[in-house]
């Protein structure tokens, strides 16, 4: 038999896995491009060459809040997901000393994410809603006498549940770095008089930026792309960008929604080609 | 050992209110779902009956969610074997350096970080338009892939980072093809990673929304089944929906971890045989 060369052979291997992204992720990215061109009836879209709906999105107000709300999300939840995330890594890594209970500790931290998202923002109601657990909780400690409304339909639960879905993509990139920190260099920077702090922020925190890259990366995308959340939580009050794409295509508006995911897309990949150029992921694995 | 210092029995008490943090909520409405019939979606209780768990056997009070159910878990086994048998075969691909692997690579990333309602959309419009149709287990069933294909590959990634050659080498110099190194070595010897990303393939999918959302065609999955429930049912049924579906996943989760400790077990109980000779 002639041997083929590695490139063929990795071709071959990877050609299932090619011929699925191709067709469902570059396709769809080009025909939404495409259509982001077309024009809509109220009925049908119609294939042609307009640049109506950019000039109508560029045009409008409401795009230009919704981008800030979208980033001001995103902004907000990556800060908190980061130092929770972090914090929780750190205490996993450095401060549980058998392995078997940090393998079963960590585990826990991520169960969740492997159970559904729409259940674990329902699960919110009835913890913050008017009659809510938490509004029973304040009255009867006399901290407020009436309850407080915005607990529940505002950005504060928005942002709430961003972080209670979303933490865990921060503590397990974090996690992993640290665990292949040499625990040499801690004893290292001790012997040589470092105090907790200065280890933490001298050794420990430039050790772990990979893992706080990728981690942001997916918050923060996450974060950006969301429509559900914000739709759900803020009891269709506020808006992202993801919002304004899925009204869009509830009215069948299509090229409108294209012409908005277009912008959304380019958006994020330049957020994140600014992160990449921080961090090897490749390396990191 | 060194005395535990006051940071970290601090750091305990925050990693503790975590963990609240993280299952409170969906333990009450674990707790909710067993509200008497008069009983509402916030506390009180108004008394303590298996009422709603029966309603989600009546098709008035909820509508066809068992139908979606099986839907969900077809399309969740059809992803889980797709993404275990992709993911092998791209992690195998990329040990070989191939021209392009970067590219490829970058891809991958990019059906990461590109928002699920861009998939969602354009796997849809294509769909549409082409007049193939939206189907859950077509475009659906696509459409979910560039979300589970990612991280079964990461997982193979920090497989092979870790896999020594040497075993590879071993085997071919007793005369071993390159079938029998991958299926009698390499597999076995990867078995318990691939319980791993069988499990990702499995919850991301049977749990995704987004990318179902405009996928689906007329036949709902699951979360879509759920999604619309919120908006007109406020009844308590819905917490008993939600229990159930997440005991379902514990089960699966569970499921998956055994497996993985069983494996282990019978590795460790085989030992090796090193050195022994044939």
């Amino acid at each position: 038999m002639k041997a083929m060369s590695d490139t063929t052979k990795g071709w071959l291997l990877a050609s299932p896995l090619t011929l699925i992204l191709v067709v469902f992720l570059i396709a769809p990215i080009v025909m939404i491009a495409v259509v982001s061109f077309w024009t809509a009836t109220e009925w049908s879209i119609v294939p042609a060459f307009s640049l109506e709906n950019y000039q109508f999105l560029f045009g409008s107000d409401v795009t230009y809040r919704v981008f800030f709300n979208t980033f001001k999300y995103a902004a907000i939840t990556w800060a908190i997901t980061l130092v929770i995330g972090f914090t929780v890594a750190w205490y996993l890594a450095f401060h549980i000393r058998s392995l078997p209970v940090q393998i079963a500790l960590f585990l826990l931290c991520t169960i969740p994410f492997w159970t559904s998202n729409i259940i674990r923002m329902i699960s919110w109601i009835p913890f913050l809603g008017r009659n809510g657990l938490a509004n029973n909780m304040l009255i009867s400690m006399g901290v407020v006498d009436e309850p407080v409304e915005w607990l529940l339909y505002s950005d504060f639960s928005v942002i709430l549940a961003f972080v209670h879905l979303y933490t865990l993509f921060m503590v397990v990139p974090i996690f992993n770095t640290m665990m292949r920190i040499d625990r040499s260099l801690l004893e290292a920077a001790r012997d040589a008089g470092a105090s907790g702090f200065q280890i933490l922020t001298n050794v420990v925190l430039p050790l772990t930026k990979p893992g706080i890259m990728i981690g942001s990366i997916f918050v923060i995308t996450l974060v950006m792309g969301d429509f559900i959340t914000v739709r759900f939580m803020s009891g269709s009050q506020s808006a992202n960008v993801g919002r304004l794409i899925s009204n869009d295509i509830a009215l069948l508006q299509y090229p409108s929604a294209a012409a908005t995911a277009v912008v959304l897309l380019v958006t994020v990949l330049i957020t994140i080609g600014i992160l990449l150029r921080l961090v090897d992921i490749r390396k990191e694995l | 050992m060194e005395p535990r210092t006051r940071s970290f029995y601090v750091l305990s008490v925050f990693f503790a209110l975590f963990l609240v943090f993280l299952y409170g909520p969906t333990l009450t409405i674990a707790i909710l779902s067993f509200q008497g019939p008069q009983g509402g979606l916030t506390f009180p209780m108004r008394g303590v009956s298996l009422h709603w768990f029966v309603d989600l056997f009546e098709e008035q009070a909820v509508g066809d969610i068992w139908g979606a159910f099986r839907r969900s878990f077809m399309l969740g086994l059809m992803v889980m074997v797709t993404t275990v048998v992709v993911s092998v075969m791209g992690g195998l691909a990329f040990r070989k350096k191939f021209a392009g692997n970067q590219f490829l690579f970058q891809l991958v990333i990019a059906s990461l970080v590109i928002p699920s309602i861009l998939v969602s959309l354009g796997v849809g419009l294509i769909f549409s338009q082409s007049g193939l149709g939206v189907h859950w287990a077509t475009s659906g069933f696509g459409s979910q892939l560039t979300w589970t294909l990612p991280f079964g590959l990461l997982i193979m990634f920090a497989v092979f980072n870790r896999f020594d050659p040497a075993y590879e080498e071993a085997a071919r110099d007793q005369g071993a093809t390159a079938w029998q190194t991958l299926w009698h070595v390499v597999l076995p010897m990867i078995a318990p990673m691939l319980i791993g990303v069988a499990l990702f393939g499995f919850t991301l999918s049977y749990d995704e929304f987004a990318r179902t959302l405009m996928t689906a065609g007329s036949y709902n999955t699951l979360p879509l089944e759920i999604y619309g429930m919120t908006t007109n049912v406020t009844t308590p049924v819905i917490f008993a929906l939600g229990t159930l579906t997440t005991v379902f996943s514990f089960v699966v989760i569970g499921s998956a971890l055994l497996a993985f400790w069983l494996m282990g077990r019978k590795r460790a109980k085989l030992g090796s045989d090193a050195g022994r000779g044939v």
